[in-house]
């Protein structure tokens, strides 16, 4: 079909592919310029000094570093424990919104589930701080850890619950009808099967964490930080370029943590 | 019945309102195929998910050589499942699939591996142990699933329309080899299928069911040449079914009236009826000259078959027939609208409930 | 899949008996931590300030006529409506709005590009368009700040090209509260346009082409009604938290680009904020976004009747 006629493709639409490119570019910049300016010599954000890598040095051992190293511990253990705990919680919830048949409370069950996404998280700030102040829990780890944990729930139970989705019930009961007990069916057979959806879950929950800013700003208490709060702190004061180096290797943990969970769903979709 | 393994016992099955099941009983025979042929939602798969264990019963009992095994779970019933989309264990290897009853009754892994193999080996699958069932071909992982229910050497094998998933050809082939698996195990198979032909072709014994009965048990030859009722009639293979004005019923044999005035004989399992319907089979009608026929029609549209042709022919009284007949070179056929004799073939037709 | 019976057909019953059990850590955690305190935030926006932080347990309705009306300096003079926060939340809609507006123009025709790419492409597309969104959120938007400062890179880089002389001024702009929003939420708007696109059914353009129909009398009248439902949910995944947003407006925006979220956060800072005056402007949040979301869910069971 060469020349002669040129075919419609109604696939295609004039512009979209620019605009896409465009969408990428906002999308990049702002974390490039970002990266290169983390391993800029000079002093000054603004002009270019050469190449080094100064300011990565400086996150280790620089006069902050004490402070950030410990705002990052912070965050890290948060997000293990919140993580883990929502990915159990929602792990054991999406087994009996799947497998428990019919029930009265499920669709509210549904709904709480997915109430810490419906609630403005300036709101569930709010709420939480008021709760934990009213409760009388000073803030601190503690209370941080709660409202993760809270949060991470339905971000742990979305890629868990589509996993279950696709398990057929089956399987369980091949294994059952094979003298396998309940407790060695889900053991030996639904986890198992269930596990690459897990694992999202928790890398889901864990990223989510790590991310909030708002929530913890609100329920840490005086002295207490997490990674990002102590980024909002140092930037109110002026955007320094250790905040670079330290954006950018969050920014490869990031871009680390996608790579894994992708890859990850990659294999879970073989094994299928 | 001597012999029975497993004995169902006037079972109910109840979903909310809905009754699947309306008391069931059929008995099973050791080194039986026995297969439950009927159309969706006939409750046969209910029947076999109520042998397994999946669903618990309304009412009855299902014996195992005498032993109620009603209330037990399915991991306490010796009875194995064949899924019908295989259920294969996508995580485990072919090897381990197989093992998995063995292990979950106790077998050390030396003496379960060793089991598994004879397994496999049955299904001519030993080249594929390292597999996992996602590397398999449809036909590979029914085989698969067929030996990993077989591995513990069950009492009674369920299959749950196995074949449904393969491609015509290859379920022709594997319907032979089933049987003979079956012949060489001497285990009870419980087979499950809408299909008649399967059904026909594999079974010992055949119970049809629909609307949660069970119409007629049988040997393929009885369900096709002497249906107990009219769904069976007309489930099975293809029929006429005439009503007819019934002259008099003794001793199995009744006399009726054919459309047209002409009396035949018939047999029947009616003991006293004064309408009935008359089911003759298409391919045991022969055309005739109309002073021989038993029935007078208009012939109708032909529809080339191969093997066969199939005639429609209209009665007087505006009923239409069926007529199969064989494509063979001294096959005469008449044109659209001529006149026909139709013969009935003797015994062809048989009377049942109107 | 034959013979299954009506009633039975779900059969995924295997763990009926224990749904309390395996629900109990949900429901505590999430009633616990999230319902009951949204309900004693709701109590709090009637109860009187403390001027130290915090109230004092005696019934009044002081926060929402603080909200909404005027009463001059002292509290005696006829009430008037108070323009100062129905401003802020104006702001904030209009803010949310125009975000939304932003991300759809550019996320639909983005996400049409990659759903018409083949399979592999297509991973790899949704993998470059997802990957920001995975990156911190206040890096993120300290990257936009740094990058659009006026004495940022992008005027630097504009300055020194000529093709302006003096700095764009973004920063601190509505336009700067814009950007980092749309920044923020795009892939909410690209996600669930990508999963209706790539479920449409191509032939329904090829009758439409058939039947005359131009390319954009297509993109008109045949794609946007039936990727209808994807826009919808992609519009509400960016309006919701736009409308609620802190960190774009607080650190990109000026003064006069205070939203709802720093208006709130005011509140609960240190010894002149208000609490129940905070949690009357989180409950009128709230209310704004259960509506949206109440529209939501009725046009989407309207959607499924039909």
């Amino acid at each position: 079909m060469s020349g002669g006629m040129k075919q419609l493709d109604l696939r295609r639409f004039p512009g979209f592919f620019a605009i896409t490119l465009a969408c990428v570019a906002v999308l990049y910049a702002p974390l490039m310029v970002v990266a290169v300016y983390s391993v800029n010599e000079s002093t000054s954000i603004t002009r270019w000094g050469g190449f080094s890598l100064a300011w990565y040095a400086d996150v280790f051992t620089g006069p902050e570093s004490p402070k950030f190293q410990r705002a990052a511990m912070n965050s890290i253990i948060i997000a293990v424990l919140a993580g883990t705990g929502a990915t159990i919680i929602a792990t054991s919830a999406a087994v009996a919104m799947h497998r428990a048949g019919r029930f009265r409370a499920k669709t509210a069950t549904f709904a709480l589930i997915n109430l810490p996404l419906m609630v403005p998280e300036v709101v569930t700030a709010v709420a939480s701080l008021i709760f934990f102040t009213a409760i009388g829990f000073s803030g601190g780890i503690g209370t941080i850890l709660l409202a993760h944990l809270t949060f991470c729930i339905p971000f742990a139970y979305l890629p868990i619950a589509a996993r279950m989705q696709s398990i057929s019930d089956s399987y369980e009961q091949a294994a059952m009808d094979l003298y396998a007990t309940p407790r060695e069916a889900f053991r030996l057979i639904l986890l198992p099967l269930m596990r690459p959806g897990i694992f999202s879950g928790f890398l889901l929950a864990f990223i989510i964490s790590l991310d909030d800013f708002l929530i913890t700003n609100f329920v840490k208490g005086a002295g207490v930080e997490t990674l990002p709060t102590a980024i909002f702190g140092a930037v109110k004061q002026g955007i320094k370029p250790n905040i670079m180096a330290i954006s950018t290797l969050m920014l490869g943990v990031s871009v680390a943590f996608v790579t894994l969970s992708w890859l990850i769903g990659r294999s879970g979709q073989k094994t299928q | 019945m001597i012999g029975t393994v497993i004995s169902i016992d006037r079972v109910e099955k109840r979903f909310g309102t809905f009754t699947a099941l309306h008391g069931v009983s059929v008995d099973i025979a050791d080194n039986e195929f026995f297969t439950l042929l009927g159309p969706s939602g006939c409750g046969k798969t209910t029947l076999l998910r109520c042998i397994a264990g999946f669903e618990p019963v309304s009412g009855g009992q299902i014996r195992l050589n005498g032993e109620d095994i009603a209330p037990l779970p399915p991991y306490r019933r010796p009875v194995n499942t064949v899924f019908q989309h295989y259920a294969l264990f996508p995580h485990m290897t072919v090897l381990e699939n197989a093992m998995f009853g063995l292990q979950r009754l106790g077998w050390g892994v030396v003496d379960a591996e060793g089991r598994a193999r004879q397994a496999l080996e049955l299904v001519h699958l030993s080249a594929f142990l390292k597999r996992r069932p996602g590397q398999l071909s449809g036909g590979q992982q029914q085989r698969v699933a067929l030996a990993r229910a077989l591995a513990p050497e069950p009492r009674v094998l369920l299959l749950d329309e196995p074949l449904s998933a393969l491609d015509l050809k290859l379920r022709q082939a594997v319907r032979m080899e089933l049987k003979q698996i079956q012949r060489e195990t001497g285990i009870a198979f419980v087979f499950v299928t809408h299909d008649q032909e399967e059904a026909l072709t594999m079974s010992d014994r055949i119970a049809v069911m629909s609307d949660g009965r069970v119409q007629q048990v049988g040997t393929p030859r009885e369900i096709y040449e002497s249906p107990a009722n009219r769904f069976v009639a007309d489930f099975i293979g293809e029929t006429n079914l005439i009503e007819v004005p019934v002259l008099n019923i003794s001793n199995g044999l009744a006399e009726v009236s054919l459309p047209g005035g002409r009396a035949i004989q018939c047999p029947t399992r009616l003991v006293d009826a004064t309408q009935g319907v008359l089911s003759v089979r298409p391919e045991r009608i022969d055309l005739c000259a109309p002073s021989e026929a038993d029935l007078i029609a208009t012939a109708g549209a032909q529809v080339y078959l191969g093997t066969d042709i199939q005639l429609k022919a209209h009665l007087a009284g505006g009923e239409q027939m069926t007529v199969r007949l064989q494509n063979a070179a001294a096959t005469v056929l008449p044109q659209s609208g001529a006149r026909l004799g139709l013969r009935l073939e003797a015994g062809a037709a048989r009377l049942l409930a109107a | 899949m034959a013979a299954m019976a009506p009633g039975g057909a779900s059969g995924s019953d295997i763990y009926k008996g224990n749904a309390v059990k395996l629900l109990l850590p949900t429901w505590l955690v999430i009633g616990v931590f999230l319902l009951i305190p949204v309900m004693l935030m709701a109590v709090y926006s009637f109860l009187t300030k403390e001027f130290r932080g915090g109230v004092i347990w005696e019934f009044t309705l002081t926060a929402y006529d603080q909200f909404f009306l005027n009463r001059g300096l002292f509290g005696d003079d006829p009430a008037s409506i108070e323009w100062t926060y129905i401003g802020i939340f104006w702001r904030s809609i209009w803010q949310a709005g125009l975000a939304t507006i932003l991300c759809l123009l550019i996320g639909f025709p983005t996400a049409w590009f990659i759903a018409t790419r083949d399979a592999r492409m297509r991973t790899v597309w949704l993998l470059i368009v997802t990957v920001p969104y995975w990156v911190n959120l206040l890096i993120r938007t300290v990257s936009m700040k740094f990058l659009i400062r006026d004495e940022g890179p992008l005027n630097a880089a504009l300055m020194w090209s000529g093709i302006i002389d003096a700095p764009l001024g973004i920063i601190n702009t509505n336009l700067a509260v814009q950007l980092g929003l749309f920044y923020s939420y795009l892939p909410f708007m690209v996600l669930p346009v990508y999963a209706a696109v790539e479920r449409y059914d191509f032939s329904l353009s090829e009758a439409a082409a058939d039947l005359y129909a131009s390319r954009w009398t297509i993109l008109r009248l045949v794609i946007l009604p039936v990727v209808k439902p994807g826009i919808i949910a992609g519009c509400i995944l960016v309006f919701v938290p736009s409308l609620g947003a802190f960190l774009a407006p607080d650190l990109l925006g000026g003064a006069k680009s205070f939203m709802i979220g720093s208006l709130i956060e005011e509140q609960f800072k240190g010894a002149a904020g208000n609490w129940p005056f905070g949690a009357a402007s989180a409950m009128i949040l709230m209310a704004i976004v259960m509506i949206v979301l109440l529209a939501y869910a009725r046009s989407q069971t309207r959607e499924t009747r039909t």
